[in-house]
């Protein structure tokens, strides 16, 4: 069996920085492992602007931000097996794969980062009735057939859900020439970031329905209609509000779910919130030596904090192999509480945090004129006054490692929301 | 002229097709839509019911308790998905008991063997899910599950190889009774047989209407369904039946052949017979009635929603014969449930009755076995890696949550009666059956169906017909 100090599982964005990040931090033996005939991930397929923001201080396609790691990850020689999967990870790190010249084959790795990303919510997850002609594509399936394949998934679109791809191909479909109607959101809030959908439907004149559904589908061979109706406060159809619309295509952008199957198998510790694994403060699993980043931990918005953490779980896995693990204490709890869903880390051992840790987290609903705070116990050590929180907005707070070393018997942090 | 022309390339017209192949006959079978299974065939509960439920003395009844008996034999023939896993049926109520004790007796009347009423601490070890108001179980050995799909394809491939030819994209218009058979009309021309055999489902009515003054009435009674993720797997291990009512079997929580967990059908009548739409009502029905049967069943797990439609006959039972005021005329009409149970006996009893009208004589050349689509799965490590380095195509995964190679869809496509759609593929192999329902595969699934076929990429179709999956190339119609 072949031996491999670190493999990280996906060469999208996150495998990408880990693997450079990892290597810059002394990892000489390293592999990655992709599925896909390329790198670079889903982020080929996303051929809009907006990506590097931050990391790069310009805007980028995301084909031109994946290309900036893969061209690191070339410099650095980081050997990579494309068109690869991973059909097993065990909690030993034994990990099977499989491809087209290696065959199936196992690999013993020293450590593991989990970079697999996240899929899209199916309409069967969905449980709207009516019929199952072609014509229903989640928003990043039709998003590959337009950017990557060449053709055009419709003429005559409805989607459902303001997720951020379905944002994306409200615009990108207009732009090929179809015309879309209307977006649809289940909740009362836009599950995607607001510059999408000022630039994605606002500027192309495509209404959004907040608190709207799809309660039927209709048309045998291809779609031909699709009915949409107001929803209560319990997400329950209105009657008498129902919409008839014509369409031959409904695209759905209705959530994204961190893909760990493979983790599962290798006994991590999942969280029922994220879906993703649970992490401490060096994005390490419930499994020694198994790491995760990116979308396969958490769904992020934007690709440039995907990038950083996926850094930060590479130099991590470095420190592991190396074998500075502090022996210590036990970690301290994260706690989510008011309008907080989940934070990452859900635990912090002081002694292996960096000087600022950055806490990432997700809210439940709109929050305006409000605001983050972080309590070490009773006692509030952190506070920022926000204007508005959105749930399609990922938020962060920062932890100082001082005001912990300050406070050696510290049971819990909590990041909490609180009124302004 | 053709001996023998079958109309309908669902289970039962495989099935007929099959047993039909071994005798020396010309025999051709029509079929309306792109591929086999695609009506009732394809959307049901897939259970091989033992056979205690159709009122004693039956045809139905004794051609389901002859369908269970010959499916394990049948399953190793023709290399498809099969597993004894038993069936509960459950009383929930003491008033109920005298009716589980009806079908208990019926059962045996029937012939159905192993039957045993329990009681309920036997029923919770045996499958601790069970609600816990139950107040006694018929346990039912023999109950099977099969993959539908795989039986109906397995039969027809099995067909085809034994000189059978499949015609599709036809459908029957009609027929002129001639001197010698009859002249079967349809959308692609005319066609002659000596003997027609009517299989089809839910429109079979319609076709036998058209020969004999003797009239059929169908009415569809569609089932909703919710299919469950591989993760719910061994939340049941027996197939839970409620206790049958007038409008069937009630609501069922199974395991499938593949590890998912199916919770359904509904039972609503409907004038429609080929909408399989389902409702907000109905698949809120099943989520109520299963809750009657098992504790937290995970609903929440749903990866998709079905519905199928039985051919519900008035009088309630098969009928599997020459029609006696058009000779050489056979139906086999009101094949609802258990048809699917049943089929390889109704495809037994028709070809027997097909063999004397005809005087057919056996094929010596019969082959009676057939090799399903190779599931690399199922192979040990070193076996897979001989594989691969054979067959380098079962190296690539093309469908993640299934974990189906490119080796199998492209076996799917090669064979003889292969794939031509998404649904094609989907159906033999299990890609895009998984839990991201073809997000992932469909674009690939789609290349290498035009990569094989030699049809346009933008020419592929979900399953046949006007179910185009694209319409144009991008920026077409700026």
């Amino acid at each position: 069996m072949k031996q491999y100090d670190l493999v990280i599982i996906g060469g999208g964005p996150a495998g990408l920085a880990a693997a450079v990040s990892a290597r810059d931090a002394g990892v000489e033996n390293l592999l990655i492992l992709e599925r896909d005939r390329e790198l670079g991930g889903i982020l080929n397929q996303c051929i809009h602007n907006g990506f590097g923001l931050h990391t790069f201080q310009e805007e980028l396609t995301g084909p031109e931000y994946a290309a900036r790691y893969i061209d690191q990850v070339r410099q650095r020689q980081i050997p990579c097996l494309l068109d690869t999967m991973v059909l097993e990870i065990s909690p030993d790190r034994v990990v099977t794969a499989m491809n087209r010249t290696e065959g199936l084959f196992q690999l013993q790795a020293g450590a593991v980062i989990l970079a697999m990303g996240c899929r899209e919510r199916p309409r069967g997850a969905l449980n709207i009735p009516g019929t199952r002609p072609a014509g229903i594509f989640t928003a990043g399936t039709a998003q590959r057939l337009v950017n990557m394949e060449g053709y055009l998934p419709g003429r005559k679109v409805v989607i459902l859900g303001s997720g951020d791809i379905g944002l994306i191909m409200a615009r990108r479909m207009t732009l090929e020439g179809a015309e879309v109607q209307v977006v649809a959101e289940l909740m009362p809030y836009s599950g995607g970031l607001k510059r999408n959908i000022v630039q994605c439907l606002d500027d192309f004149g495509i209404p959004l329905k907040l608190s709207h559904t799809v309660v039927d589908i209709r048309g045998r061979e291809r779609l031909t209609g699709v009915t949409l109706a107001a929803v209560d406060e319990n997400r329950r159809p209105i009657p008498g509000t129902e919409e008839d619309y014509e369409c031959d295509t409904l695209l759905l952008s209705c959530g994204l779910i961190p893909e760990n199957e493979l983790s599962r198998g290798a006994g991590v510790s999942l969280s029922p919130v994220t879906s993703g694994p649970v992490v401490d403060e060096s994005l390490e699993t419930s499994v020694p030596g198994i790491f995760a980043c990116g979308n396969v931990l958490h769904v992020h918005d934007l690709v440039d904090f995907v990038s950083q953490e996926a850094a930060a779980a590479g130099a991590a896995a470095a420190r592991y192999l190396r074998g500075e693990r502090p022996e210590s204490a036990a970690a301290i709890p994260v706690r989510a509480k008011g309008g907080v869903r989940y934070t990452v880390p859900a635990a912090i051992h002081p002694a292996a945090m960096a000087e600022e840790q950055v806490i990432r987290f997700r809210v439940g609903d709109v929050y305006r004129s409000c605001c983050t705070a972080v309590y070490l116990d009773g006692e509030r050590v952190w506070r920022k006054k926000r204007q508005i929180m959105a749930p399609g907005e990922m938020e962060q707070v920062t932890l100082k490692r001082a005001d912990l070393l300050q406070r050696p018997d510290c049971r819990e942090i909590t990041i909490t929301i609180e009124e302004a | 002229m053709h001996d023998v022309i079958i109309v309908g390339a669902g289970v039962v017209g495989a099935a007929v097709a099959r047993e039909l192949s071994r005798c020396r006959a010309d025999v051709v079978v029509l079929e309306r839509f792109e591929d086999v299974c695609c009506g009732t065939s394809k959307a049901n509960s897939a259970i091989v019911h033992a056979g205690y439920d159709a009122p004693t003395g039956s045809l139905m009844a004794q051609l389901n308790l002859r369908g269970s008996q010959m499916m394990e034999e049948l399953s190793r023939e023709l290399d498809f998905p099969y597993r004894r896993n038993g069936s509960l049926v459950l009383c929930m109520s003491e008033e109920d008991r005298p009716r589980l004790e009806r079908l208990y007796q019926r059962g045996l009347a029937n012939g159905v063997e192993g039957l045993r009423i329990i009681g309920p601490e036997e029923i919770h070890a045996m499958e601790p899910n069970v609600s816990d108001n139950v107040v006694a179980a018929l346990d039912v050995p023999t109950g099977a599950i099969v993959c539908p799909f795989g039986l109906t394809i397995a039969l027809a491939e099995n067909a085809a190889a034994n000189g059978v030819r499949f015609q599709f994209d036809t459908t029957v218009t009609g027929f002129t009774r001639e001197q010698e058979g009859w002249t079967v009309h349809t959308d692609k021309g005319d066609l002659s047989a000596r003997c027609v055999v009517n299989a089809a489902g839910t429109h079979a009515d319609q076709l036998h209407n058209m020969v004999s003054g003797q009239k059929l009435h169908i009415i569809p009674r569609r089932g909703d369904y919710y299919l469950l993720d591989k993760t719910t797997g061994g939340f049941v291990d027996h197939t839970i039946f409620q206790l049958p009512n007038k409008m069937g079997k009630g609501v069922l929580v199974t395991p499938t052949v593949h590890g998912n967990t199916l919770v359904g059908p509904t039972a609503i009548e409907q004038e429609d017979r080929d909408c399989t739409a389902t409702t907000r009502e109905g698949l809120d029905q099943v989520a109520e009635k299963a809750a009657v049967t098992v504790k937290n069943l995970p609903l929440r797990q749903t990866i998709t929603s079905f519905a199928g439609l039985r051919a519900h006959e008035e009088g309630h039972e098969f009928i599997v014969d020459e029609v006696a005021d058009a000779p050489g005329f056979f139906d086999c009409a009101g094949i609802e449930s258990p048809g699917l149970s049943s089929s390889p006996a109704i495809g037994e009893r028709m070809a027997g009755l097909l063999r004397e009208k005809l005087s057919l004589e056996p094929n010596p050349d019969f082959i009676p076995t057939r090799k399903g689509i190779l599931n690399p799965q199922g192979l040990s490590f070193q076996e897979r890696q001989a594989l691969i380095r054979e067959k380098p195509a079962y190296g690539r995964v093309i469908c993640r949550c299934e974990g189906i190679t490119e080796g199998e869809i492209l076996d799917a496509i090669r064979r003889p009666l292969g794939a031509r759609s998404l649904d094609g593929v989907k159906r033999r192999t299990r890609a895009g059956m998984g839990r991201c329902q073809g997000g992932f595969c469909s674009p690939r699934v789609m290349e290498l169906i035009a990569r094989e076929t030699g049809m346009d990429l933008g020419d592929v179709t979900k399953c046949g017909g006007q179910s185009r999956l694209t319409v144009g190339k991008s920026k077409e119609g700026v």
